[in-house]
């Protein structure tokens, strides 16, 4: 027994919280003091749009597909030239886990994670969002990407007529 | 017969005022050691209800009073809604003895500041405190519980091995003090308080005392993560206040004591008597939430070890020691 020892370690403790008792509290108190969250903070779910300001989303359902929580559901649609587009949308945000498979999953970055964390609701039925609720103005985080302007599909120019696209080959040409 | 009436009237009047102030600062103590505790731990504590959460007592008291009052299957009835009372109460009846200022002349009366100046008023704080332990073991016992029961057998275990030490280590206040009277031991702190004079004595008293008051190192009855919540685990509402209350009565009693018995009672420079007490209860207090907010639990088996190995033999021989130094010098004057 370290008699010395023993009463050393019981009285400087009481330095230590004594110290403790005059810094700041690192608490943050949140409704009045929010936190930045960081930008690939993962939270609420959006869709973006193109640089032209057209929808992103092409109704692929990889999304869905990767969701593990199966919180996404959507109903495909064709427009003119062969656009797809969602006819709706809808995305389950009781269930959504927020894990990002999705945003992962999405060929064309329309669906994105948002740092907006504070989506709390009292009636769950308001946590399910439809298109409109879920579509933002603008690219979100790669503001600058419009996929069917070098998708090799021709609804935006004819097929291969995107600049960074060769146009398509004719294959007869190649016949001996 | 006015004579009388007029002393019961004022005995009354100090009665009322003591519980209200007691009561009061019992309550506020409460939301002292949360946000001190808090603060020690790099937390706000409570600062929800009225500004810096100083309603907060209030709100407990509003939550506490509307619980509903819970009586757990084949409980000792009777038993189980007097142990809390007596944990109160008890906590209570030790400050009548405790003078709070000095003697105030008043149209010609000198008035005591105590409400009862009693000539073995250490012995009756002395009995009073180990009664303080009877709540704990009946509620524990009539709970018809395991951990009640279990709580109420670690507090009777703790107090055995406490209040022997407790009581020799005042032992040499009444040998330097030559009274068993709380004034008279006070008016003799004239010179010096006992702190400087008898450390040892001081220092043994204040750990028996933070076993007394079963708080933090000394929790062992309450045990939070080994026994529920230990004797009180089976009350609800204000039966849980009562014990609650009574335990942060009983951290202002024992701080009065430990402020009459070696701070030197009301006895200080400058500012008026009351004042003086009141700061050296407060200090006190604050040396239990801070060592709270320090030191873990002791094992019952430690606190044992520690009180009947350490404790007992150290303060046999600081009356040993005290004593034939008295007799050598005749006093301590």
């Amino acid at each position: 027994m370290n008699l010395w020892r023993d009463i050393k370690g019981t009285l400087q403790p009481f330095w230590i919280t004594l110290g403790y008792l005059f810094k700041k509290p690192v608490t943050i108190q949140y409704p009045e003091e929010k936190r930045t969250p960081f930008p690939r903070y993962r939270a609420r779910i959006v869709l973006t749009r193109d640089p032209d300001g057209g929808e992103r989303c092409v109704a692929c359902h990889l999304c869905s597909a990767a969701c593990p929580v199966d919180c996404i559901s959507m109903q495909a649609a064709e427009g003119e030239k062969g656009r797809r587009y969602a006819a709706w949308f809808r995305i389950n945000f009781t269930r959504c886990i927020f894990c990002g498979l999705c945003a992962e999953a999405c060929p064309t970055l329309a669906i994105q994670m948002s740092p907006d964390y504070e989506i709390c609701n009292r009636d769950p039925l308001n946590l399910v969002y439809e298109k409109e609720d879920l579509l933002i103005d603008g690219g979100g985080k790669d503001s600058t990407y419009n996929f069917y302007r070098h998708a090799g599909i021709g609804v935006v120019n004819p097929r291969g007529g995107n600049e960074d696209e060769v146009g398509p080959v004719d294959i007869k040409t190649n016949l001996p | 017969m006015s004579e009388h009436l007029l002393t019961l009237a004022l005995i009354l009047v100090k009665l009322g005022l003591i519980f209200g102030v007691v009561l009061t600062l019992a309550a506020y103590l409460v939301l002292a050691e949360r946000k001190i505790l808090a603060r020690m731990q790099l937390r706000h504590g409570p600062n929800r209800v009225g500004p810096w959460g100083l309603l907060q007592p209030l709100a407990d008291l509003i939550k506490l009073l509307t619980k509903e009052d819970f009586l757990p299957a084949r409980a000792d009835k009777w038993i189980f809604l007097l142990a809390p009372g007596l944990a109160a109460v008890t906590a209570l009846l030790a400050f009548a003895v405790v003078p709070f200022a000095p003697p105030l002349s008043l149209f010609g009366r000198e008035i005591p500041m105590v409400v009862c100046d009693l000539n073995v008023g250490v012995l009756y704080f002395l009995g009073l405190s180990s009664l303080a332990v009877y709540g704990v073991a009946l509620g524990g016992w009539a709970s018809n519980s395991k951990y009640a029961l279990l709580g109420g057998i670690r507090g009777l275990a703790q107090l055995v091995s406490y209040e022997l030490s407790m009581g020799l280590s005042l032992v040499p206040v009444i040998l330097m003090a030559r009274s068993f009277s709380l004034t008279d031991i006070v008016l003799a702190q004239e010179q010096a308080p006992f702190f400087l004079l008898n450390p040892v004595a001081f220092l043994i008293f204040l750990i028996s005392v933070a076993a007394e008051s079963k708080r933090i190192p000394f929790d062992i009855p309450e045990a939070e993560n080994e026994l529920v919540a230990g004797f009180h685990t089976e009350y609800s509402g204000m039966r849980f206040g009562l014990f609650f209350v009574g335990e942060y009565i009983n951290m202002i009693v024992l701080g009065a004591m430990t402020t009459v018995f070696f701070l030197g009672g009301w006895l200080g420079p400058v500012l008026p008597g009351v004042v003086w007490f009141s700061l050296k209860v407060l200090a006190v207090s604050f040396v239990f939430i801070w060592m709270r907010g320090t030191l873990p639990r002791l094992r019952y088996d430690q606190l044992m070890h520690f009180g009947w190995k350490v404790l007992i033999p150290l303060a046999l021989l600081n009356v040993v020691v005290t004593g034939a130094f008295l007799l050598w010098r005749g006093g301590w004057a």
